[in-house]
C-alpha cells in the first residue's frame, strides 16, 4: 500500500454534492462504503436514494490522479412509507448500504431503511439489439402479414448505462429500527440488527430470517440497553458481534446455539467513577463496531473515544483515543441541542495501521496506531482546490489560544462528520459532511 | 455519584428538556427512537436522583430545629432507640445495613439549626425519628435520611424515607403531622393506620393551621398496568406551599413527574398517553403550583 510510515499528508481530490449552504434535508448524506475492491463508492441519503460513483480507469495507474471518481449510478432505493396498523410513517432515509462481493460482471448491494432491505443489481449495459423481426425500431409492433423474411438480430454498441435493480426485498422481518446490515464471509447469509433483535437471512430468501439475537424484555419497562450495531467477522462465518447502548460488546457463535442471547465473550471496560455525570450512559452508548480487516481487533465508537480491543482480551481495550475530549465540559449544551445523540462512526484503513472518525466543525480525525500519532483535518470548501494539501487543525480546549487553533465554543455543531470510508487498498478515504461528499487522497512525492 | 459540577438547579432543567425530549419524540418522523428515549430516561433519572437528593437536603436546612427535637422528645418517650446519626457517605451502607436489619430502626434526623418558624415547615408528614441527642441543642453533622425497611407495625413508630431511590425498601410510613395519621406507602399502594394516640403529645409542636394536603408518589416499578397507574395518580393532590425562598418557577410538577419516572425505563413506554397529558398540562399549563411527591422508596 501506498504511503510511508512518516508523516503521511493528505490533499484534497473531489468534492461531490450541491454548493449552496442551504441543505435540502433528503440531500443530506446517511452512508457512504467503498466496495471490496474500492472501484466502487457508494452513498445513501435521507431521501432514500443511492448514488454509485466509479473510480476513472485511465487514471488507476497516474498516482495523482487515481482518487478521481464520477457518478455512476444513481437511483431511488426506499420510499417513505406508512405503517397503518401502528400510524407510523417508515423513513426512506438510507441506514445502511453494504456491498457483496463481487461474483460476475454485475455489482450487488444491500440498503437498508429503519425496516426494510434491498438487495440490488448494478449491471452495464453498452450494446443493444437491433433488428428484430416483429417490432419496429422504436418498439412498435409489425402487421405480421407484412414480414416476408427472417433475420437474426445484432447487438450493436452503445452509450453505457447503468441499471440497477431491485433483485430482492427482504421486508417484514424488524419491529424496531434497522441500525446495521452485515454480510457473512460465506457470501450466502447476512445480518441484520435493529434495536432489539438480530436476524439472519438467506440473500436468496425473502420470506422467513432466523432470528438469532432478541434482547427484548418480558416487560418493556425493564429494558435497560439496546443494540447499536453488529457485524460479521470477516472470516469466520459463525462469528459475529454486536454492540450496546450500555457500551458492552458480545461475541457470539452461531456454532453454540440457535439462539445466540448467551455471548461467547463480554467486552466491556469499567466506568471512571470519577467522569460520572448526568450524561454518562450517553456517551458511553457504542454508535459503531468494525472488525479489523485482518479480523482480530475490533474498534468501537462511543461519543468522546475509539476504542479498539483485542478480542481475545475482555476486560479492556488496548487501546484507546480521545477523539474530542474537549467536548466533555459541554456535555449539557451538547444535549440540549441533541448532538449527545449523534452515531459517529469509525473505519479502518486497509492494512489496520491507521483508524479514522468524524468529529464536528466538518473535522476528522486519524490515528495512527503505530505511530502513535493522531492528526485532525477539515473537509471544507475553502480547502478545496485541486491537489490542495490538508493543514492539520487543532482545537484549542481552553486557556490562551494559539494562531490557527479553534476555540472550543468556535466550533459549529450542525457541520459534522458522521460517515468516512477508507479505500481497501488505498490511501484514498471518503469524508461525508452534511450534503457533500469529499474525497482526500495522500500526497503523491 | 453525579459530579459535583452539576447542581440541582441543572437537574430540574435537565428534568424539563428531558420531558420535551420524550415528548416531541412521539410526533417525530419514522416514530419513536427507542434508543434515544432510553438515553433520555438515563438522563431523566440521573437528574431526578440528584434534584431529590438536593431537595431534601434543602429541607433539612430550613427545619427547625426545636419542632423536630420537641417531636423527637415525644417519640423518644415512646421508642427509646439508640440512634446516630450519618453521613451521606453512609447513606449506601445505611440502606443496605437497614434492609437486612432485622429489628427496626430509626434513622436520626438532624438538621442544622435553622430557625424557621414552624409555619414554614414544608416536609409533607415525614417524621423523623430522632435520636434522643444528649446535648440537644447542636448536630454538626449533616442532616440525610436513612430508609428504613420495618415490619409494619401498627402505631408508634416512625419511618424515614430515603432522598435517593432505593430498589431494596419498599415501603414508607410517614405521619402526618396534622392529623396524626400514620400512612403507609407499600408497594404504591396506600394502607391508611389507624391514628397513633401516643403521638398526639407532640401536638404542641405542630404545624400551624394551614391545611396541607399530602401527594404521595407511587412505587410504579411495581405498577404493573395502567389502571394502577392511573389509580395511584388519583391519589396525588396539590399541595400549596409557602416558601419564597425557593425558586421552582418552571419545575411546577417537576416532583410528581420524578415520582413517575420511578425507576430505570419505568414509566416511559406504557405511559406515553399519561405523559402526554401530564406534559401538556400540568407540566406547561401550570406555573406555581406546588406538588410534593415523596417518593416511596
Amino acid at each position: 500500500m501506498a504511503g510511508p510510515g512518516g508523516d503521511m499528508q493528505w490533499c484534497f481530490s473531489q468534492v461531490k454534492g450541491a454548493i449552496d449552504d442551504d441543505v435540502a434535508e433528503a440531500d443530506i448524506i446517511s452512508t457512504v462504503e467503498f466496495n471490496h475492491t474500492g472501484e466502487l463508492l457508494a452513498t445513501g441519503d435521507k431521501g432514500g436514494r443511492v448514488v454509485i460513483f466509479q473510480q476513472e480507469i485511465e487514471n488507476k495507474n497516474l498516482p495523482q490522479f487515481r482518487s478521481e471518481y464520477n457518478v455512476y449510478s444513481t437511483f431511488q432505493s426506499h420510499e417513505p412509507e406508512f405503517d397503518y396498523l401502528k400510524s407510523l410513517e417508515i423513513e426512506e432515509k438510507i441506514n445502511k448500504i453494504r456491498w457483496l462481493p463481487q461474483k460476475n460482471a454485475a455489482q450487488f448491494l444491500l440498503s437498508t431503511n429503519d425496516k426494510t432491505i434491498k438487495l440490488w443489481k448494478i449491471s452495464e449495459r453498452d450494446k443493444r439489439p437491433e433488428g428484430y423481426n416483429l417490432k419496429e425500431e422504436d418498439g412498435r409492433y409489425k402487421d405480421p402479414n407484412s414480414i416476408t423474411s427472417l433475420r437474426v438480430p445484432v447487438l450493436i454498441p452503445m452509450d453505457l448505462m447503468v441499471e440497477a435493480s431491485p433483485r430482492r426485498v427482504f421486508a417484514n422481518a424488524h419491529t424496531y429500527h434497522i441500525n446495521s446490515i452485515s454480510v457473512n464471509s460465506d457470501e450466502e447469509t447476512y445480518l441484520s440488527a435493529d434495536d432489539l433483535r438480530i436476524n439472519l437471512w438467506n440473500l436468496e430468501i425473502t420470506d422467513r430470517s432466523f432470528n438469532i439475537v432478541d434482547i427484548k424484555p418480558a416487560n418493556m419497562e425493564e429494558l435497560t440497553e439496546v443494540i447499536t450495531a453488529a457485524e460479521f467477522h470477516p472470516h469466520q462465518c459463525n462469528t459475529f458481534v454486536y454492540s450496546s447502548s450500555k457500551g458492552t460488546i458480545r461475541l457470539c457463535d452461531m456454532r453454540a446455539s440457535a439462539l445466540c442471547d448467551k455471548q461467547s465473550k463480554l467486552f466491556e471496560e469499567p466506568e471512571d467513577p470519577s467522569n460520572r455525570s448526568f450524561f454518562s450512559e450517553i456517551i458511553s452508548s457504542i454508535s459503531d463496531v468494525k472488525f479489523s480487516h485482518n479480523g482480530r481487533y475490533m474498534m468501537t465508537r462511543d461519543y468522546l473515544s475509539v476504542k479498539i480491543w483485542d478480542l481475545n482480551m475482555e476486560n479492556r481495550p488496548v487501546e484507546t483515543y480521545q477523539v474530542h475530549e474537549y467536548l466533555r465540559s459541554k456535555l449539557c449544551s451538547l444535549y440540549e441541542n441533541d448532538c449527545i445523540f449523534d452515531k459517529f462512526e469509525c473505519c479502518w484503513n486497509g492494512n489496520d495501521s491507521v483508524v479514522m472518525t468524524g468529529s464536528y466543525n466538518n473535522f476528522f480525525r486519524m490515528f495512527d496506531r503505530g505511530q502513535r500519532r493522531d492528526v485532525t483535518l477539515e473537509a471544507s470548501r475553502e480547502n478545496s482546490k485541486p491537489m490542495q494539501v490538508l493543514k492539520p487543525r487543532k482545537v484549542c480546549a481552553g486557556g490562551k489560544r494559539k494562531k490557527d487553533e479553534i476555540s472550543v465554543d468556535s466550533l459549529d455543531f450542525n457541520k459534522k462528520i458522521l460517515h468516512t470510508a477508507w479505500h481497501p487498498q488505498d490511501n484514498i478515504i471518503a469524508v461525508a459532511t452534511t450534503n457533500n461528499l469529499y474525497i482526500f487522497q495522500d500526497k503523491v512525492n | 455519584m453525579i459530579s459535583t459540577m452539576e447542581c440541582a438547579a441543572d437537574a430540574q432543567s435537565l428534568i424539563s428538556i428531558s420531558l420535551m425530549k420524550i415528548h416531541n419524540s412521539r410526533t417525530q418522523r419514522g416514530g419513536i427512537k427507542l434508543h434515544k428515549n432510553l438515553l433520555v430516561s438515563y438522563v431523566l433519572r440521573n437528574a431526578r436522583q440528584v434534584y431529590i437528593k438536593e431537595k431534601y437536603a434543602e429541607i433539612y436546612r430550613m427545619q427547625q430545629y426545636e419542632e423536630v427535637m420537641t417531636v423527637c422528645n415525644e417519640i423518644q418517650e415512646l421508642n427509646p432507640l439508640d440512634l446516630d446519626a450519618e453521613d451521606a457517605e453512609d447513606e449506601e451502607q445505611a440502606r443496605s445495613a437497614c434492609c437486612s436489619a432485622e429489628e427496626s430502626l430509626c434513622g436520626a434526623a438532624c438538621h442544622r439549626g435553622a430557625a424557621q418558624p414552624v409555619a414554614h415547615a414544608r416536609t409533607a408528614s415525614a417524621l423523623f425519628g430522632c435520636s434522643p441527642l444528649e446535648d440537644g441543642s447542636k448536630e454538626p453533622d449533616p442532616c440525610y435520611y436513612r430508609s428504613c425497611c420495618m415490619e409494619p407495625s401498627p402505631v408508634s413508630h416512625c419511618d424515614q424515607f430515603t432522598a435517593n431511590s432505593n430498589m431494596h425498601c419498599n415501603k414508607t410510613t410517614v405521619l402526618d403531622l396534622d392529623t396524626h395519621v400514620v400512612t403507609t406507602v407499600e408497594n404504591g399502594y396506600l394502607h391508611q393506620d389507624c391514628c397513633c394516640d401516643a403521638l398526639q403529645c407532640g401536638q404542641g409542636a405542630q404545624s400551624p393551621a394551614r391545611k396541607r394536603k399530602v401527594e404521595f408518589g407511587c412505587c410504579v416499578s411495581d405498577v404493573e398496568d395502567v389502571s394502577d397507574f392511573t389509580a395511584a395518580r388519583k391519589r396525588a393532590k396539590r399541595e400549596d406551599c409557602c416558601y419564597s425562598n425557593l425558586d421552582y418557577t418552571d419545575t411546577s410538577n417537576i416532583s410528581n413527574l420524578i415520582s413517575i419516572f420511578g425507576s430505570g425505563f419505568s414509566g416511559l413506554l406504557s405511559r406515553q398517553s399519561d405523559l402526554e397529558q401530564i406534559c401538556s398540562k400540568q407540566v406547561l399549563a401550570s406555573l406555581g403550583a406546588w406538588t410534593r411527591a415523596i417518593v416511596a422508596f
